[in-house]
């Protein structure tokens, strides 16, 4: 079977897009506990509902970046595909 | 093998695509659907605003507002409500800003329901955005803290922390406008994917739920932390004085 250079680096881009969303792993998790801290925290002090909601929602956006970050690469990998050019 | 070799069949379709272009000085300027997107997106904003204007100048006070007055109202009473609580004091001079920024970025969030090519699923409108929240932020640190403040702050815990600090402040604006555009561009993806990739039984009613939260749920959260996020810049910017 004969495998050109640019399939070659377009089933390594694929790879490599695969590989890049391992980033999502810490943002999940990292929302995660800020999720549970935020519901123990409500549970406490049910009054503060609202600011302890709009807090953690701001606190996992912002922890979100990370894992967008490996999507754009991702993204950029398969649809932009600049190793070919 | 085109540019659609790595997808297996159906036509996904979420880049920008040209619509038609000119010279400009001798460049070639195009006219994308992301230009075309803005402007449907200011003539609905452009609208609205001139609507509420005449209602608030037709409200009588002695009756209970109408519906789009009420709405109207309670979207002037949050906006106030969160401006006021993130920047206290410091609100009054920024409330008009905020509120067009949120304005403008929620409407071009939800425009994926509308069927329109999300404006900010394009770099080229939201680094705008970030340069120009970077600027007021650099402008009232000059303002408030003097230069000899903004030095000090440079060099805040030791004189070689100088380059560290440069590149914190000059990543505000990249980070501020890569997460809205990556967020809103993943939700477009995902929109395509599903629009072009499945059977036709699976498009009835099921995008539906997929839509509130891509475009609603993320686009207001997201237009929400830019808003938010710049409200914290700057009044750490203006200080405590």
């Amino acid at each position: 079977m004969n495998i050109s250079g640019d399939d070659f680096i377009r089933g390594c881009s694929a790879i490599g897009a695969g590989l890049a969303l391992i980033a999502g792993i810490g943002p999940g998790v990292g929302q995660g506990i800020a999720a549970g801290h935020a519901a123990s925290a409500v549970g406490r002090n049910p009054g503060a509902k609202s600011d302890v909601t709009s807090t953690m929602l701001l606190g996992q956006a912002v922890a979100e970046t990370t894992g967008l970050y490996g999507l754009l690469v991702a993204m950029l990998l398969l649809f932009v595909k600049p190793l070919l050019k | 093998m085109g540019n659609t070799a790595l997808l297996l069949s159906g036509d996904v379709d979420f880049m920008i695509k040209g619509i038609f272009s000119y010279n400009c000085f001798g460049n070639e300027v195009w006219i994308t659907t992301t230009h075309v997107c803005t402007l449907i997106v200011m003539l609905i904003l452009i609208g609205f605003a001139v609507c509420a204007n005449r209602a608030i100048k037709k409200a009588n006070t002695d009756e209970a507002p109408g519906a789009f007055l009420n709405i109207v109202e309670l979207l002037v009473d949050f906006l106030d409500g969160v401006i006021n609580s993130t920047m206290g004091k410091n609100a009054g001079k920024f409330v008009n800003y905020i509120c067009t920024l949120f304005l403008f970025i929620f409407l071009s969030n939800i425009s994926g329901i509308l069927g329109l090519r999300p404006p900010t699923a394009d770099y080229g409108v939201t680094f705008p955005l970030g340069v120009i929240t970077f600027s007021l932020i650099t402008f009232n640190k000059f303002k408030h803290q003097k230069v000899s403040g903004v030095i000090k702050g440079l060099c805040d815990p030791w004189v070689f922390w100088i380059p560290i600090n440069l590149i914190g402040d000059f990543a505000v604006p990249i980070s501020l406008s890569l997460r809205l555009f990556a967020n809103v561009l993943s939700g477009t993806v995902m929109m395509a994917l599903y629009y072009g990739l499945l059977p036709i039984f699976v498009k009835i009613g099921i995008p539906a739920a997929l839509h509130i939260y891509f475009d609603l749920f993320s686009g207001a959260i997201q237009t929400y932390v830019f808003c938010m996020l710049t409200m914290t810049y700057v009044s750490d910017a203006i200080g405590t004085d």
